[in-house]
């Protein structure tokens, strides 16, 4: 030989079986939970098992937990819900952030405004559509310029969230009375507009309303004919006109209900968890949901176990933190590796690697 | 001559997951010697070749180059041993000048550079401007730039992917010189190709590949097409193209003065008239992108057409109708088709992600109430489609892109088909596919036509089109070239008009 050969080959690999698939990626879950136990191990020397356990309990330990755990992670899916069908369509939408918040931000103008006035059910009808709309008018602004001018979606998303990052701290200081730049808790004392008590499930509301969005969107995406239009539109936008499709009419139908149901969340947010109103109120979720979104390849069903499972991190996160008195970015190493993992797994799956003699394969 | 080998092959192998695409492959290439590659799409020519020029590495085998054992590990390895390849889709900076192209990359510079690259020109006669930018030269140039592009940087060994797919008449005769000059000065060379004429024309030695595997290396001048065509297929098949004489013509689309611009704004079309008839098969010649792609679109409704143009449609009920400032949609539904097969094939006929079911639905997935779409008519058009034209596909939902290049041709043929159209307009239908497929799909156009259906086919190889079509349109920078009878033609004259556009006309 005049030269060495190289030290590895990747070729593609299309069709793989599920079965091999789920076990490359049940292999690189166990990878990852040992490595994170090595580190965990030789950082803090914490025996792995009880820092594991622990995380479990943070995310699953008591009744409360399991409804907060559930409760986040509802709200998580709902955006990743609202991102799946703008997904599709290959508009990458990462307004989430901007449309959740001017939904939140039109549930408290109504709880503010109408709070006394109005009995609280009608008053919930009257927020949800609010909400809806207000999110729509932030999908549609993007989407309508896409469609007329082809501006890129993905800047004009992004910069629509410091819009509505803005319009929430106007409202703030429009709405503070004390000069404390917060809102406080929005009708404190008699509870106008807040989610009521299902069964004496403090967020099973929470729960209905998202699994009502589950189904819908499935329905929508995988039967109807609007969801064939997006799969068409969202592999070539030249196919979809040659089959007769309006591509503008199926770019602006379609961030309209993903912005609206972004905005649906936050609804959610705001009148079935936090029940105030501040630039926080997205909190990242929208970015976190595109993760949820793409690592379920955009399946409804799919996405309820990965907003499950990124709740379930976070969680166990500042569960470990606090209970072995880590930094909480220690914690965040160890959610950091199993999601780099859970990634990686997926690039195995669509390939094959050869290491070094020829022949042999991993 | 003794033959001196300059590359020798020994038992190569590479598998894609479960694709093999070479298996125990095994040949040498000669130096004084142009070795065509010849087989069908799929049957691993391009991908044994990529490994010599470092492009994939093999699984296992032996490749040796002028006597020496060598691992070429990547494209600059190859390099190094003096193999250049020019590949199907060239790879070049549009907005560098051919002289930067070619020292691109290239670490010490060299002030001798452009009289080196001009005494190569000279030596193999390639005509070439220097200082022309990459966008404003044609396929040709494209090329011949990049064949003196590998040779600057010294390589002894040549391989060409497919040089003759998008070149005229003329100028593969051109390029067939400087291919001889190169061969007698010493260089190997390698064609890969499909093209049986030209493989007789202009190789030496003939290397046949079926399926990845190796299956015979025949001397040019002991061979003909036939032998050629059996080792290829590994079956004998009839070669010809059944064409009855046009009856009942009838006329079906009168186009007037169509002018369609593209997107810089120049006219893609200009001033386009012809007639089309039920009953007959009229092809479109011309070299790629000289308005083919516009000319079917317009007519589909795709195309924003200048004002002044007319597009008459006489239904079979007689009536007539003006198709240009209809949707596509509305002219769908008036039976004319446009079985568009653009140069990736899954561009804008079918989509690729989705199976046979729901690619049946394309073009009607929108009849019908509600809001769901109906999924029992399309299943059971799948499934027919499937038999009739022996579509392999392991389930009818499997994505149609994994499918292989014929049977996703078949799929959208079979599609249009069922749709009964009255004009049916396809574009490079035969592009990618083995030779029996090509030949099924011809056959099916030619029921098409019996059956009375106006058949427009825009086709690349010219032995197809004059062989398959009773008439001929060229295409020449968008105008109308010339409108030949096929039976009365042959490939010089159309090739003429495919460049030269004939003055004050």
């Amino acid at each position: 030989m005049t030269q060495r050969e190289p030290l590895y080959r990747i070729t593609k690999n299309d069709s793989r079986s599920f079965l091999s698939a789920a076990l490359i990626r049940f292999s690189c879950i166990v990878l990852a939970l040992l490595v994170s136990a090595l580190f965990i191990f030789s950082i803090t020397k914490l025996n792995p098992i009880n820092v594991y356990i622990s995380m479990f309990k943070g995310a699953f330990g008591t009744k409360r937990r399991i409804w907060i755990t559930i409760r986040d992670a509802a709200l998580l899916l709902m955006i990743a819900l609202g991102l799946a069908p703008a997904f599709k369509m290959r508009f990458w939408n990462t307004g989430a952030e901007g449309q959740v918040l001017v939904g939140g931000l039109a549930t408290a103008t109504i709880m503010i405004g109408y709070g006394n006035k109005i009995p609280t059910a009608l008053l919930l009808v009257i927020m949800l559509v609010v909400s809806m709309v207000a999110g729509a008018i932030w999908g549609f602004l993007p989407a309508y310029f896409k469609a007329k001018y082809n501006t890129n979606e993905t800047l004009f998303t992004l910069m629509m969230n410091y819009v509505a990052i803005q319009l929430v701290e106007f409202f703030v200081d429009v709405w503070d009375k004390k000069e404390s730049h917060s809102v406080g808790i929005i009708n404190a004392n008699n509870n106008a507009g807040w989610f009521p008590a299902i069964a004496n499930q403090q967020y099973l509301l929470n729960v209905i309303i998202v699994a009502a969005v589950i189904v819908f969107v499935y329905l929508y995406l995988s039967y109807s004919k609007h969801g064939y239009e997006i799969a068409v539109t969202g592999e070539s936008e030249n196919t979809a006109r040659y089959a007769g499709i309006n591509v503008s009419t199926v770019i602006i139908r379609t961030m309209l209900l993903s912005g609206a149901i972004c905005g649906l969340a936050g609804f959610v947010e705001v009148a079935g968890i936090s029940h105030t109103i501040s630039k926080q109120t997205a909190g990242g979720r929208g970015f976190t949901a595109i993760i949820v979104s793409w690592l379920a390849k955009l399946s409804p069903i799919v996405m309820v176990f990965f907003s499950l499972f990124i709740v379930f991190l976070d969680k166990g996160a500042i569960q470990i933190a606090s209970d072995f008195n880590l930094n909480e970015y220690a914690s965040n190493i160890i959610t950091g590796i199993l999601l780099f993992f859970i990634l990686a797994s997926e690039f195995f799956v669509n390939y094959d690697v050869h290491f070094g003699k020829r022949g042999k394969q991993v | 001559m003794e033959k001196e080998s300059a590359v020798e092959l020994r038992n190569i192998s590479k598998s894609f997951g479960k694709v093999i695409a070479n298996d125990n492959v095994s040949f040498d290439i000669n130096k004084y010697e142009i070795l065509a590659l010849l087989g069908e799409n799929g049957s691993g020519k391009t991908t044994i070749m990529n490994m010599l020029a470092g492009i994939y590495y093999p699984d296992s085998g032996q490749i040796s180059v002028n006597g020496k054992v060598v691992s070429i590990s990547d494209p600059k390895v190859a390099y190094e041993l003096g193999i250049g390849m020019v590949h199907q889709h060239y790879k070049l900076i549009d907005v560098f000048t051919a002289y930067e192209n070619i020292v691109l990359g290239l670490k010490e510079k060299n002030k001798d550079a452009r009289k080196e690259i001009l005494d190569i020109c000279l030596k193999y006669g390639f005509e070439i401007d220097l200082d022309m930018h990459v966008y404003e030269m044609s396929v040709s140039q494209k090329q011949t730039l990049e064949i003196v592009k590998v040779l600057y940087r010294g390589a002894e060994i040549l391989i060409l992917d497919e040089p003759t797919s998008v070149l005229t008449p003329q100028e593969i005769a051109k390029l067939f010189n400087v291919i001889r000059n190169m061969r007698d000065d010493g260089k190997a060379i390698v064609i890969i190709s499909h093209k049986l004429n030209e493989v007789l024309d202009i190789s030496n030695k003939v290397v046949v590949l079926r399926k990845g595997k190796f299956i015979a290396e025949v001397d040019t001048s002991k061979t003909d097409e036939r032998q050629l065509t059996e080792l290829m297929v590994g079956e004998k098949i009839e070669l010809d193209i059944h064409r009855d004489e046009p009856i009942d013509l009838i006329k079906r689309l009168e186009v007037k003065n169509l002018t369609v611009l593209n997107e810089e704004g120049r006219k893609a079309l200009d001033d386009v008239s012809f007639e089309a008839f039920g009953g007959e098969i009229l092809g479109i010649a011309g070299i790629s992108g000289c308005g083919q792609k516009e000319l079917l679109e317009a007519v589909a409704g795709l195309q924003q057409i200048e004002p002044g143009a007319s597009i008459i449609y006489t239904s079979p009920e007689n009536t007539e109708e003006e198709l240009v400032g209809k949707s596509p949609r509305q002219i769908r539904e008036l039976g004319v088709h446009l079985s568009f097969v653009p140069e990736d094939r899954l561009g804008m006929g079918l989509v690729g992600n989705m199976g046979m079911i729901e690619n049946m639905m394309l073009k009607d997935y929108s009849t019908g109430h509600g809001l769901f779409v109906q999924t029992k008519a399309p299943k059971s058009l799948a499934s027919t489609v499937k038999t009739e034209l022996s579509v392999d596909t392991p389930s009818l939902n499997t994505p149609v892109r994994r499918l292989s290049g014929g049977n996703v041709q078949k799929v959208l043929v079979g599609r249009e088909i069922s749709l009964a159209p009255t004009v049916l307009m396809t574009a490079y239908a035969v592009r990618g596919l083995d030779i029996n497929t090509s030949y099924t799909i011809y056959n099916l156009l030619n029921t098409q036509k019996k059956k009375g259906v106006a058949v427009i086919y825009v086709g690349e190889d010219l032995d197809v089109l004059l062989a398959l079509c009773d008439r001929i349109l060229i295409l020449c920078s968008g105008k109308v070239n010339g409108i030949v009878d096929a039976r009365n033609t042959n490939k010089e004259e159309i090739g003429l008009l495919m460049t030269n556009l004939k003055g004050g006309n």
